[in-house]
């Protein structure tokens, strides 16, 4: 009671906001998560795409509401209502671009983001369930570009459905029923195009924010690991302040502000300069509508899933009488969900790749690297040396899992430091 | 302008460099493309393009996406010229381009429907276009006496036979000759009519092109001006800190 007429002498803003603070906890939540939320004073430029993830969601959120607002759901009408929205809807086409090319970057920054994670050790305890949720997003946005791309019905979404969706197919006994019942229909139809469009624009964004909202509650709660991979909260001053930290605002939100236009300039480049980037963002095959009695010349995936693709066409014998395509699903789905255990793969000392030895630096070169030529043999038509070649590199990208709780152990590592190094 | 566009996109594509080489080709049989370098900023071959296009396209090839009125616009035709001279089925100035074959009958006159050609600059390339146009030739085994180099055993007739008049394959030169005085424009004349037509599907592929990189120069400098402004906030405030 006391209190409130206190509030009630203070006029303007401060009054406002102790009105607000009473009722709401919006003065604590923002000093929790913001201008009291110590984070390490050593971020490095592999520190923004966290942020940069966030707002490239809150773009695909935005445009993605504004092109529902024209496009039309149907066989007969999507590809038409897409090219509807890129001529005659006012600014249509460069919502449409920002979407597309939100996709893509989406990717990028989140590859970017997960490497952080490897660099420096960040999915360790305690950080292991942050880990685990970020996972959960990757997949919910694997699978949610997925729904989108079949959207615009061109015939490049249409086979690229086709052949992932007849995957399902390929597992045993109940396969062939499973992909009819996934499909609504004997062949990809409009039944799968209105499936993917409710999945796309209501049941997966709902997912992912989800996902994302928990992920900072994690995050805000153990702390951000940093290059050193040591806990800054650790080394408290008297007032209980992690000596390394600085409140996350203002220090970071302007850094995070200057991070955010530099993106937005290489983004805007492709966005008004080379929006299909070479066929490789908008897929040249999908200028033409979808037509179930022609199959693209060469079908390959969005960059984005090349480097699984490439492992999926890597599996090319039968084993256990089993199709050699079941067990391209087994290998796809397992690269995609096996950096989930890493926690529990990772037994050296220290977290950062700064103290690491020589094993395990050299394990992340070879694991990007063979990463990166998945991904280009994802986009190539497979022949034998090509295949050869993918086999080869999704055993180094397994290796570098499978072989970690051996090699981050017998390595000599550096003594981490007490404090963080500039 | 036009040259800061295009080095952008060269240092845009840059960090695809390493994918490229592996691309698809455009074009898959070994028939030499000539060059070809559209031109959106020409309005005369755009106009020319659209009436050429009305005349010798559209009763097969519909441009079912792109509105008769738009096109005037974006080419400098006032509406009531392009209701006169390039609208020739009754339709409104705000319609879509669409054909008036019936795909059916098309289907059986053909052997497959003609193919609308709204996108066909994006989904081949106005290269494509351009040679394709150029290499039609006499050829007798074909139902309808005309062959295509870029596109073998095409469906199509060689619909602009009498402007560029009849060409033949030499075996032994392995080249395209037209027989003098054959056609009802000269060679230079015939090329510049294609250039104009491809030039023309080009602008139809994505109406907004212009526009678009028009727009981009003025967000991107506005982003290094902002950029210029957000750099300096964080260096005063991480003075502090370092």
């Amino acid at each position: 009671m006391q209190q409130t007429n206190s509030d009630s002498k203070q006029g303007g803003l401060a009054g406002a906001m102790s009105w607000l603070d009473a009722r709401f906890p919006a003065t604590e939540t923002f000093e929790y998560h913001m201008s009291k939320y110590y984070a390490p004073k050593n971020f490095n430029f592999f520190y923004y795409f966290g942020w940069l993830a966030t707002f490239v969601l809150v773009n695909q959120l935005v445009t993605g509401i504004w092109l529902t607002m024209n496009y039309v759901p149907s066989g007969d009408a999507a590809f038409a209502s897409v090219e509807y929205i890129m001529r005659d809807v006012e600014f249509g086409w460069l919502i449409r671009y920002l979407h597309s090319t939100g996709a893509s970057a989406f990717f990028i920054v989140v590859f970017l983001h997960m490497y952080r994670a490897l660099r420096y050790g960040s999915y360790r305890g305690p950080r292991e369930l942050l880990w685990l949720i970020g996972m959960a997003i990757f997949i919910a946005l694997m699978a949610e570009g997925f729904f989108g791309y079949l959207l615009p019905w061109g015939n490049m979404s249409y086979w690229g459905a086709q052949v992932i969706v007849s995957l399902v197919g390929a597992i045993p006994y109940v396969g062939p029923d499973l992909m009819e019942w996934v499909r609504g229909d004997f062949l990809m139809s409009e039944v799968a195009l209105n499936r993917f469009f409710a999945l796309h624009v209501v049941a997966l964004p709902i997912v992912l924010l989800g996902l994302v909202f928990v992920h900072f509650v994690a995050l805000h709660h153990v702390g951000s690991n940093n290059p050193d991979g040591i806990e800054i909260k650790k080394n408290k001053d008297e007032n209980g302040v992690p000596v390394d930290g600085i409140p996350f605002h203002p220090y970071y939100t302007v850094h995070d502000i200057h991070a955010t236009v530099v993106f937005l300039f290489l983004f805007c480049a492709v966005v008004f300069f080379a929006p299909e980037m070479g066929g490789y963002f908008i897929e040249k095959p999908n200028f033409e509508v979808a037509n179930p009695l022609k199959t693209p010349e060469h079908i390959a995936p969005v960059w984005y899933y090349t480097p699984y693709y490439a492992m999926l066409r890597a599996a090319t014998f039968p084993l256990f009488g089993l199709d050699a395509k079941f067990w391209g699903l087994v290998v796809m789905a397992a690269a995609v969900v096996i950096p989930a255990i890493l926690p529990w793969l990772d037994r050296s000392p220290v977290k950062s790749m700064r103290y690491k030895g020589k094993l395990s630096r050299w394990a992340l070169r070879i694991f990007v690297v063979s990463f990166l030529i998945l991904g280009v043999l994802g986009v190539l038509p497979p022949t034998k040396e090509y295949t050869i070649l993918a086999q080869f590199c999704t055993m180094l990208y397994f290796a570098y899992f499978v072989l970690m709780p051996w090699y981050t152990r017998v390595e000599q590592t550096l003594s981490e430091p007490e404090r963080v190094t500039e | 302008m036009k040259k800061l566009s295009k080095s952008l996109k060269a240092a845009l594509t840059l960090g695809l460099l390493i994918v490229a080489p592996f691309g698809w080709s455009a074009s898959n049989n070994d028939w030499p493309m000539q060059e070809f370098e559209p031109d959106l900023t020409n309005l005369p071959s755009l106009q020319n393009g659209l009436q050429l296009y009305a005349n010798y396209c559209l009763g097969c090839h519909g441009l079912q996406y792109q509105r008769y009125g738009r096109t005037a616009d974006d080419l400098g035709i006032p509406r009531e010229l392009a209701l006169e001279t390039v609208v020739f089925t009754g339709q409104k100035i705000g319609e879509l381009m669409t054909t008036s074959m019936d795909p059916v009958q098309a289907m059986a006159w053909f052997g497959a429907a003609p193919p609308d050609l709204t996108l066909e600059a994006r989904l081949r390339s106005p290269e494509w276009i351009y040679n394709y146009l150029k290499t039609f030739y006499v050829d007798e085994e074909r139902p309808l006496g005309a062959n295509n180099k870029v596109y073998p055993n095409v469906g199509m007739p060689n619909v602009l036979l009498h402007l560029q008049g009849v060409q033949r394959f030499d075996e032994e030169s392995k080249q395209l000759i037209v027989e003098p005085g054959t056609g009802t424009l000269s060679a230079e004349e015939f090329d510049q009519a294609i250039y104009d037509l491809s030039n023309f599907l080009y602008y139809v592929g994505e109406p907004n092109r212009l526009e678009r990189q028009r727009l981009g120069i003025y967000v991107l400098l506005f982003l290094v001006i902002l950029g210029t402004f957000t750099y300096l906030l964080n260096r005063e405030f991480w003075k502090d800190v370092h």
